[in-house]
């Protein structure tokens, strides 16, 4: 097949990438892109692990095709932090352990970081509702809630 | 050895060093690298649960534009069956070159047949579909019954069982005492029979790896794995490249509980690579990792358990058997070994049997075969607790092991916090806690033996006086963490100045897998003493320098001071001083150690479960889980409560939504995340953690493993809290609406007590 | 390999005249949370892929003269959520909308989608029956109407003719006191396929029931509008006698099958308790309004 080539923006800046009509947003932010932050647990949406976002929507990137990209915004887990600044989340999760494998770790941070934009306030049943689309087979997702919550307290105190 | 209880960094909750990269997407995983000129490799798997292999023939995708290499089990290196065992570690290289790649028979969908690289992946998989197969497809058995019947179709013809020809490839057993005699001596006897099915370990990467061969043989591997020693022997004895020539580089690993121990992709991709001269990088896809990587073992099991009326138990028979799948090797040592161990009997036997079926080769999963025993000993204990009219905490405390305890197992248990952890279950708020309309509770116990094993670290001081650490096992839990916490503990520096990291084979000296809970444990005493070394070292330049006797030197808060004004009156020289002085006095500080440690005991756990069941449609929730566990000492203890709450996740699955389905013709059903039922975030209720500490009194900081034991109790506290909510007896798992709605609508009689 | 085109049009003319030439070779893309899986499955493989999401009609959510709504057919979930007005008026038809696997699938997902994809556990199309939905459908004939329960014709497949692409659904206005609610069995609490999915759309005066509309999925090839439902529940209060003959006549329709998901005895009995409880819910939201 023909490759086509595509113009979109990437956690705010211009980029341009050749791909297959049928490659995903994953493929492409993963090979021709090379951000592997973004990451391929099932490539049918069942697990969330290349959670994006598509102008402010949350979406996985296993769903979409890359073609589907051209005018629109992209956000992913390499945008989150402003150069050394992790974004309050990123913090939480360090700091309080939500993360062991890691694998899961950029959906989860890129799905909750749409949750609280959404919604600065939410119940602890609205977090783990939010995030079922997120597998995690290390944390049991205990402190991952945890540090959701305390960011979104500790962002609305601000 | 010293007990280190200085708690400035052991004890604390640190950012892990390894965290910066995985919160920001830097981290590389396997799957995330890529080599100049790489390409792709994909393998074809066979359609059948049992079949011979007639032919192979690979000429169509050789010619396919873009294939640059075609793999089948002609280029592996073979382990004739006839020349017995060939074993590394736990596992026989006669199944495990079979695995990778089938010989004279494939044994289940999703096994190998043939490998090809190809420059992008969907000509390798185009490819694939070229390859002729000729097969002569032979009747099939999966579960244990239909494995184990007369009439079974036979998986390996030379394999025999008590005289004859069988699908069974192996017994053991536990013995303590007579239990005839023994159960003459109980006043009640319950016996009953419990069925599991397969699960699988549940990582969320998929295996992947990307591997290079210079044209003189010099190979790099980088995969997600939990042992780069284990990738290079493997590789090594299947591809006949000496281990010397191969760097496994480990990854950072997305997941593993035991599913990789073992190699899959990296035998044939290294292959490929070497046949077509490029770099080969091959991912599973989810499909095929549920398909063709180990799940672990379906069940069954019969525990039958005799007590005294004023509950003592006097004697125990469990037999268990488990599937091992396509070859050889279910982890029945595990299930016969743990299951009866956190109680005291005099009269014991248990048995383990390892019945190969047409499914994939079980892979080892967190604490292999004990859930599957304890699920059925812990169920029948709280039936025997019910007929006492015995508090079930009470009833384990009455016939608890401890110290001088003899396991069925063998070893005589030193120092063993298990009264501990039933203690701190009884007195915590949730055993107190009320009970609402059809909610009910249920507790169980587990024990895992946990591992010691080979270890290497290297401590290297740097020019600046700071520390890098080098060890040897992949980290899956957070190891990383637990030793820069112990080394600047040790050093009396600032944790931040400890840098840790994972050596590849060439880098850093032999160390076992990771698994067996034992990294945290074996490694933190090969960098114990490596530290120690150093500081000797340290201590001795100080000396040096202020020309008095090492002995008169100490070291403290990270500096070298007189032990006393007598020695002298010295102003502190530091880390970073005597670092800046070290090519003057004798090079550079640092220290390797190289241990096959000893010293692991086995770890402990009691549960306690709360859930809710909506009647009407058979749905069982657990709203509250506390999970108590013997730990040792927790050098991080927000890792060992992850631990803790990722194994009861995993049990919770277990309990009551996993599960292989198979169609009518024997293939995987549910090969994905939508219909392989894992818990999600809404699925589950805080998991409360209670980290009871009886330190190792073998090792330097107390350790123990922790990894395991988590995942063992669960099932069985699932299992008793239903009951407890519904006054009906689950005897399989998992315990899914269907399941649970039938027995609540029928009136199924009990199965019989004595 | 095939070779694969992908178009975007921005009108609904060149969209169908693209898709009609395509025959059976073309695919259209909403969401994409199903055809995109089942591409990497290898089980469709488009030559074209005609993507809608840039046809204003497509993406619209409107309030027609009468009071109703008209939803285009690529409104994805997370859209038709944030919509003001909608999610009061059709909280039935939303939450169904909105239980299609997760926030993820539902930034995408569309009632379109998840019609034209022919499933028979489809989350939203129960309610969509329920609430009585029209579809308008485009082809190479022009534009037709069609109630929302003829569409399914099995597992998979429409009652579409070749090139007709499905443009809006649209819902009648409500009369007072009337409500829906959708409600589906799964065994986890999220990301699972209905083992059955019911959506109950009424209307109550002065406590009696005087419309109803029942729709029942995963129990058969297609999603069922149950009729005998509707009559037990039409004319009586709700009382115990009533949503017990309802529940049975849910029960009666089923025609499930044993699978992965669920047991034919199963679903029986699920379709059953189901319909009591999404009426308990629809009722109690139809007496605020």
């Amino acid at each position: 097949m023909a490759k086509v080539h595509v113009s979109t923006t990437i956690n705010g800046e211009p980029m341009e990438f050749l791909c297959e009509p049928n490659d995903t947003m994953l493929d492409a932010l993963r090979g021709p892109l090379g951000l592997t932050g973004s990451k391929e647990g099932c490539a049918s949406g069942d697990c969330g692990a290349c959670s994006i976002t598509l102008d402010d929507h949350l979406v996985c990137s296993c769903l979409m095709l890359a073609v589907e990209s051209t005018g629109h915004e992209i956000r992913t887990i390499e945008g989150m932090a402003k150069g050394d600044q992790l974004h309050p989340l990123q913090q939480k999760f360090l700091e309080m352990a939500a993360l062991q494998c890691g694998i899961c770790t950029s959906g989860m941070l890129v799905a909750s970081d749409a949750l609280l934009k959404r919604n600065p306030k939410p119940s602890e049943e609205e977090v783990r509702f939010w995030l079922a689309g997120n597998l995690c087979r290390c944390t049991g997702y205990d402190k991952i809630v945890r540090a959701v919550m305390d960011t979104a307290a500790e962002m609305r105190a601000q | 050895m010293n007990v280190v209880t200085n708690n400035k960094w052991i004890g604390q909750r640190t950012i892990r060093p390894d965290g910066m990269d995985k919160v920001t997407g830097r981290a590389q995983f396997a799957a995330d690298t890529n080599m100049p000129g790489m390409i792709w490799g994909k393998v074809l798997r066979s359609p059948h649960p049992h079949a011979r292999i007639k032919s192979i023939n690979t000429a169509k995708a050789e010619a396919l534009p873009g294939v640059k290499a075609v793999v089948t089990a002609r280029d592996i290196v073979d382990f004739p069956i006839a020349n017995g065992a060939v074993m590394l570690g736990i596992q026989d290289m006669r199944w495990m070159c079979r695995n990778v790649m089938a010989r004279e028979k494939v044994l289940f969908p999703g096994h190998p047949v043939a490998a090809v690289a190809a420059t992008s992946e969907a000509i390798a998989a185009e490819a694939c579909a070229l390859i002729e197969v000729d097969y002569e497809v032979l009747p099939w058995a999966i579960e244990i019954e239909d494995a184990i019947k007369p009439d079974a179709p036979i998986l390996h013809e030379f394999n025999k069982f008590e005289g004859k020809v069988s699908n069974i490839a192996g017994r053991l057993e536990n013995k303590k005492g007579d239990i005839a005699e023994g159960f003459k001596k109980a006043d009640l006897v319950i016996e009953r029979t419990f069925t599991t099915r397969p699960v699988h370990q549940g990582y969320i990467e998929p295996h992947a790896c990307l591997i290079s061969v210079a044209p003189d043989g010099k190979t790099t591997i980088w995969s997600s794995s939990q042992g780069q020693f284990m990738v290079r022997a493997m590789t090594a004895y299947l591809t006949g490249i000496p281990q010397s020539d191969i760097r496994a580089i480990p990854a950072e690993i997305g997941g593993g509980f035991g599913g990789k121990t073992i190699v899959y992709l990296e035998p044939l991709a290294t292959l490929l690579a070497k046949k077509s001269g490029r770099p080969v990088k091959m991912v599973m896809t989810r499909e095929e990792v549920m398909r063709a990587t180990g799940p672990t073992s379906g069940s069954k099991s019969t525990v039958k358990i005799g007590v005294t009326k004023d509950g003592k138990i006097v004697a125990a028979h469990g037999t268990f058997y488990l599937q091992a799948g396509a070859f050889p090797g279910s982890p029945i040592r595990g299930a016969a070994g743990c299951s009866f161990t956190p109680y005291d009997i005099p009269h014991l036997l248990s048995e383990g049997y390892d019945v190969c079926s047409n499914r994939s080769k079980v892979a080892a999963y967190r604490a292999p075969g004990a859930p599957i025993g304890a699920y059925a000993v812990e169920c029948v204990l709280d039936e025997l607790a019910e007929a006492l009219k015995m508090d079930p905490l009470d009833f384990r405390l009455k016939n608890a092991a401890k110290e001088g305890t003899k396991a069925a197992h063998g070893p005589v248990f030193p120092r063993i916090g298990y009264i501990e952890t039933i203690e701190a279950a009884k007195a915590s708020d949730h055993y107190k806690a009320p009970l609402g309309k059809l909610q009910g509770r249920g507790v169980a116990s587990g024990f895992w033996f946990n591992a010691g094993g080979e270890s290497s670290a290297q401590v290297n001081i740097t020019e600046d006086g700071n520390v890098v650490v080098t060890t040897g096992h992949p980290d899956i839990g957070g190891s990383r963490a637990g030793i820069a916490n112990i080394c600047a503990e040790l050093l009396g520096i600032d944790y931040r100045r400890v840098s840790v990291i994972i050596g590849d084979t060439q880098t850093i000296g032999f160390s076992n897998l990771t698994g067996g809970s034992r990294v945290l444990f074996a490694s933190s005493i090969v960098v114990t003493q490596s530290t120690e070394k150093i500081i000797h070292t340290l201590r001795e330049r100080a000396a040096k320098i202020w020309e008095i006797d090492p002995e008169a030197v100490k070291w403290e808060d990270g500096a070298a001071h007189p032990v006393s004004p007598n020695a002298g009156q010295f102003p502190p020289l530091t880390l970073k001083d005597l670092a800046e002085k070290a090519p003057a006095m004798g090079g550079p500080i640092g220290a390797g150690v190289q241990l096959n440690t000893q010293g692991a005991d086995g770890g402990f756990g009691t549960h306690i479960c709360d859930v809710e069941v909506d009647v009407d449609l058979g749905i069982a929730r657990v709203i509250r889980y506390t999970a108590v566990q013997d730990v040792g000492r927790a050098i991080h203890p927000g890792y060992v409560e992850g631990q803790l709450q990722g194994g009861v996740a995993q049990g919770i699955g277990w309990a009551l939504n996993e599960e292989y389905i198979y169609t009518k013709e024997g293939k995987v059903d549910n090969p994905g995340f939508l219909d392989y039922r894992m818990p999600v975030c809404s699925d589950l209720p805080m998991i409360d953690c209670i980290m009871v500490e009886v330190p190792n009194p073998k090792h330097p900081q107390g350790v123990k493993g922790v990894g395991e034991v988590p995942l063992v109790p669960v099932m069985a506290a699932v299992s008793n809290a239903i009951y407890n909510a519904l006054g009906k007896r689950f005897y399989s798992l998992p315990m899914s609406p269907p399941k649970v709605l039938e027995v609540i609508d029928a009136p199924a009689p009990r199965q019989a007590a004595e | 390999m095939t070779e694969l085109r992908y178009l975007a049009p921005n009108s609904l003319d060149e969209a169908v005249s693209a898709f009609a030439a395509a025959g059976s070779a073309g695919r259209i893309l909403a969401g994409g949370t199903d055809l995109l899986v089942q591409m990497r499955a290898g089980v469709v493989k488009p030559g074209l892929i005609v993507d809608i999401k840039k046809i204003a009609e497509m993406t619209a959510i409107e309030e027609t003269a009468d009071g109703g709504f008209r939803i285009g057919a690529a409104v994805s979930g997370m859209a038709l959520h944030d919509h003001a007005k909608f999610g009061k008026v059709w909280p039935g038809v939303l939450e169904a909308v909105n239980l299609i696997g997760s926030k993820q699938v539902q930034g995408r997902a569309s009632a379109g989608g998840n019609l034209c994809n022919g499933s028979p556990a489809g989350d939203s199309v129960p309610a969509m029956v329920a609430a009585g939905a029209i579809v308008t459908v485009q082809g190479p004939n022009g534009r037709r109407e069609m109630p929302v329960e003829q569409v399914p014709a099995g597992p998979g497949r429409t009652n579409f003719k070749p090139g007709e692409i499905l443009v809006s659904f649209t819902l009648p206005p409500r009369p007072k006191g009337s409500s829906d609610a959708y409600l589906r069995m799964i065994p986890r609490t999220e990301m699972d396929i209905a083992v059955v999915g019911l959506g109950v759309s009424l209307t109550l005066k002065d406590g009696v029931c005087t419309a109803a509309r029942v729709g029942l999925g995963a129990v058969a090839p297609t999603v069922l509008l149950v009729e005998a439902a509707s009559k037990a529940l039409i004319g009586s209060k709700l009382d115990d006698a009533a949503l017990n003959a309802a529940a049975a006549a849910c029960s009666a329709a089923c025609r499930p099958i044993d699978d992965k998901r669920g047991t034919i005895a199963y679903r029986t009995k699920v379709a059953g308790v189901l319909l009591k409880r999404t009426t308990a819910i629809a009722a109690q939201r139809a007496k605020r309004n």
